[in-house]
């Protein structure tokens, strides 16, 4: 019985399957210069095609055939030595399109594992975002901007072979760092990413995560029905249409907040969040009317609060609302809940209004991936002197 | 109140008319009272269109009758109209059956009971208008309950139980029924119709119940749903099409104890076969020519039987295992053909075989024919011919497995 590995990525549908499937075709190449089988694939039912979606893809590689085999016998793997997130922001969890839940980040990972997380955060915000697990593992921070482009194009800034020359650091046996380099440079003829990977191989460090670090949260799952308990006819019940809303300080009685789907949630998909100045909203209803994911209540008073139970983070609100500052895109690493802004700011206006300008300091620091043209093109500079950095 | 008398009189007036099997079910539709209907014409399926029509326009019937822009549409449009709780009729033949093909395989996915006609058509190429059944198989496995009949009132009166076991809550299944192009479709035959208060009392209203896409019942009909849902609802679709052959014994019964008309086993007509040395085994109108040889031969002390297949769907596999094992040999003449399939024979070879398989008892060897495609003739020495080699094959001498009957060579 030869040795398996098993290294999965997490990544942003459309905005980073191009990257995911770069770095998991090096890593089985990578892997080939050392005499070692693999295959490299995307779950199927994650339907990546569509943006932001958590997905993964996956790298399966063996000392020999047979072992191999072992590996490719699952659907998916079980356990994974790396688990590689291309965004922090997914290390708050996980919800595939193929309905799993919401799975934790490090769920996969083997006792004592590697989780290599690309982000401008310290590692305290990173594991302050990741659920708890029994066993300790180990994490990894590639710093640098979370890469995100298109279907059709891709930001060459090296975060695929800073991401390869980690994995050879942190798990040696898989392949070398000269291995990874012939792969990088039979693949894309290109020397200067063989050099970020040695850079990133030299700076690549990890600290140990232990079982009592991490979000406390117990993520939400549900059992599926069987088959006899399931309805007919491909048919389910709809989403009731909703009711009013409660106010907590003066408890009016009014507005409108739909009912939403109990276990399907999207939020995971979310890269940034709107956060609302209710003192400057004029009521104009564009937010509510041009969401895509109807995510905004509509509250006792007529304003709208994003409910951050639906919210994919698409950024069409902060687009459409014709006041400065009204609604403004926030990145999602700076939250730990999901609580109501509204509610927050009607229990202590002073103090919302405090939380609110410390968040929107805090812009802008990503893309949340509905780009404007030449936005991938300015980003490449950022990201070179980032990767150059001592 | 003497006017109401009369009518009440007329209700239970059963009538002999001529018409073609095509005008049957179209009659059927009318006793059903059909909601909606849609058309889109292609020989030989468009004589019930024509015929539906003419009710439509006389003021005999009253329906929504949509003549849709191709087939695909007309299989789509019935089968929301049904998703709203509607009694819906289409149907459609050869090619055109293909074209609506992936209308076809939503409907029994979506629990949708659908009556559909099909008059048997050769599929393209070239373009022939005759009969062959490879247009009505080719929804075998997808959960449509299948149907031949092989002559006017038979027609008339399955469309009648198909609407019954379809629109039983316990199956909500399509069902189509083959008529083959010409032999049945074009030819005019004395038919009872019967009263339209036996009609009522044998086929309850259509109830959607807790399917129905209504405002009043809000849900959502075919969402997506990935590999963790697909196999649960297969599953569901294998349950119903199982407990279709139990619905379908009981509105067989219910069907000759209302209307005094009985069709013994409702999945299969067996023809002289209590003393039967060898059997034939076919489906649809060629059943007339194999009746006829049989009687021919038996004058010469051939016992020959016939099993005609009515239900293809489901298929009464245990039934006809347990018939089929009392005979020396089986002959079954495929008005189809599936191309490099085992011993390269017709589809009903293959599920007669099948269906032998698994059984306990004596294994008869089988000998397929191909014959009649396109509409040929199936004609009475045709019948004899295959009667001979069964009883070689009976006899121990080896046959071609499958053999090609009627063909110039």
């Amino acid at each position: 019985m030869g040795r398996l590995f098993a290294i999965e990525i997490i990544y942003r549908g459309i905005f980073q399957k191009t990257l995911a499937t770069r770095m998991s075709r090096a890593i089985v190449l990578a892997a080939h210069h050392e005499g070692k089988m693999g295959i490299s694939f995307g779950r199927y039912g994650d339907s990546p095609e569509r943006n932001g979606i958590p997905a993964k893809n996956f790298a399966i590689v063996a000392t020999d055939e047979q072992t191999l085999q072992d590996g490719m016998a699952k659907y998916e793997p079980k356990e994974v030595d790396i688990t590689i997130c291309v965004d922090d922001t997914l290390c708050k969890g996980v919800e595939s399109w193929a309905w799993y839940g919401l799975q934790p980040v490090n769920r996969l990972l083997k006792p004592g594992g590697t989780l290599i997380v690309t982000s401008r955060e310290g590692p305290e915000a990173i594991i302050a975002m990741a659920h708890r697990k029994e066993s300790p593992y180990q994490l990894s921070i590639l710093k640098g901007t979370v890469s995100f482009s298109g279907l059709w194009v891709y930001k060459d800034d090296h975060t695929d072979v800073r991401i390869l020359g980690a994995i050879a650091k942190v798990l040696p046996d898989l392949f070398s760092l000269q291995s990874v380099q012939k792969a990088i440079v039979s693949e894309w003829k290109d020397e200067l990413k063989a050099t970020s990977a040695a850079k990133s191989y030299e700076r690549t460090t990890s600290i140990t995560v232990r079982p009592d670090q991490g979000n406390p949260e117990v993520p939400y799952k549900f059992d599926l029905p069987k088959w006899h308990e399931m309805g007919e006819g491909v048919a389910i019940p709809s989403i009731p249409a909703g009711h009013k809303m409660d106010d907590p300080t003066s408890h009016a009685h009014g507005g409108f907040q739909p009912d939403r789907n109990p276990t399907f949630k999207k939020f995971s998909t979310r890269t940034m969040r709107p956060v609302v100045n209710f003192d400057t909203c004029i009521k104009c209803t564009l937010c509510w009317l041009q969401c895509p994911d109807s995510c905004f209540d509509v509250t006792p008073e007529g304003l709208y609060d994003a409910n951050m139970q639906a919210c994919c983070g698409c950024g069409v609100c902060e687009a459409v609302c014709p006041v400065k500052e009204c609604v403004t895109m926030v990145n999602e690493t700076e939250f730990g809940d999901n609580s109501s802004q509204w509610e927050a700011w009607r229990k202590d206006k002073d103090g919302y209004k405090v939380w609110l300008e410390e968040k929107i300091k805090s812009h802008p620091e990503r893309s949340h991936g509905f780009r404007y043209r030449g936005q991938y093109a300015e980003q490449i500079p950022e990201m070179l002197e980032i990767a150059s950095e001592k | 109140m003497a006017v109401a008398t009369v009518i009440e009189d007329q209700r239970k007036i059963e009538e002999t008319a001529l018409i073609t099997g095509s005008e049957a079910i179209a009659v059927a539709c009318k006793l059903a009272d059909v909601d909606v209907i849609t058309a889109y014409p292609i020989r030989p399926y468009d004589t019930v269109m024509q015929y539906v029509c003419k009710l439509v326009a006389n003021g005999e019937m009253d329906c929504e009758y949509i003549v849709a822009e191709g087939e695909h549409s007309q299989f789509e449009i019935v089968k929301h109209a049904s998703a709203c709780g509607a009694r819906v009729f289409c149907g459609s033949s050869g090619v055109g059956w293909m074209y609506a093909m992936e209308a076809l395989t939503v409907t029994p996915a979506l629990r949708i009971p659908m009556i559909a006609m099909v008059g048997n058509r050769a599929l393209d190429d070239p373009g022939a208008f005759g009969v062959e059944h490879n247009d009505a198989l080719t929804v075998r496995d997808l959960g449509w309950q299948l149907v031949w009949v092989d002559n006017a009132q038979e027609a008339l009166d399955t469309a009648l139980i198909a609407y019954r076991v379809a629109e039983d809550r316990r199956i909500f299944l399509p069902c189509a029924i083959s008529c083959d192009g010409a032999f049945l479709t074009h030819s005019q035959a004395l038919v009872k119709i019967p009263s339209q208060e036996k009609v009522n009392e044998f086929l309850p209203p259509y109830n959607r119940g807790d399917l129905l896409l209504h405002p009043d019942n809000p849900i959502t009909v075919a969402p997506q749903g990935n590999e963790d849902w697909v196999m649960e609802i297969r599953r569901q679709n294998y349950a119903a099409m199982e407990r279709s052959h139990g619905v379908i014994e009981e509105a067989y019964a219910d069907f000759e104890r209302i209307f005094g008309r009985s069709y013994g086993n409702p999945f299969f007509e067996e023809y002289m076969t209590d003393d039967a040395d060898i059997v034939l085994i076919g489906m649809g109108t060629l059943s007339i020519s194999v009746k006829v040889a049989i009687r021919q031969m038996r004058k010469e002390g051939k016992r020959v039987g016939f099993v005609r297949m009515r239900w293809f769907r489901p298929f009464a596999a245990e039934e006809l295992a347990e018939s089929l094992q009392r005979f020396a040999a089986i002959g079954v003449i495929d008005r189809d053909y599936s191309f490099g399939s085992p011993y390269l024979g017709g589809v009903l070879a293959g599920e007669v075989r099948h269906a032998l398989y698994p059984g306990p008892g004596k294994k008869p060897p089988v000998v397929d024919f191909i014959c009649g495609l396109g509409g040929r003739e199936v004609t009475v020495p045709d019948v004899q011919r295959m009667a001979e080699s069964v009883y070689n094959a009976a006899e121990g001498k080896a046959q071609p497995l499958t053999q090609w009957i009627g063909l110039r060579e």
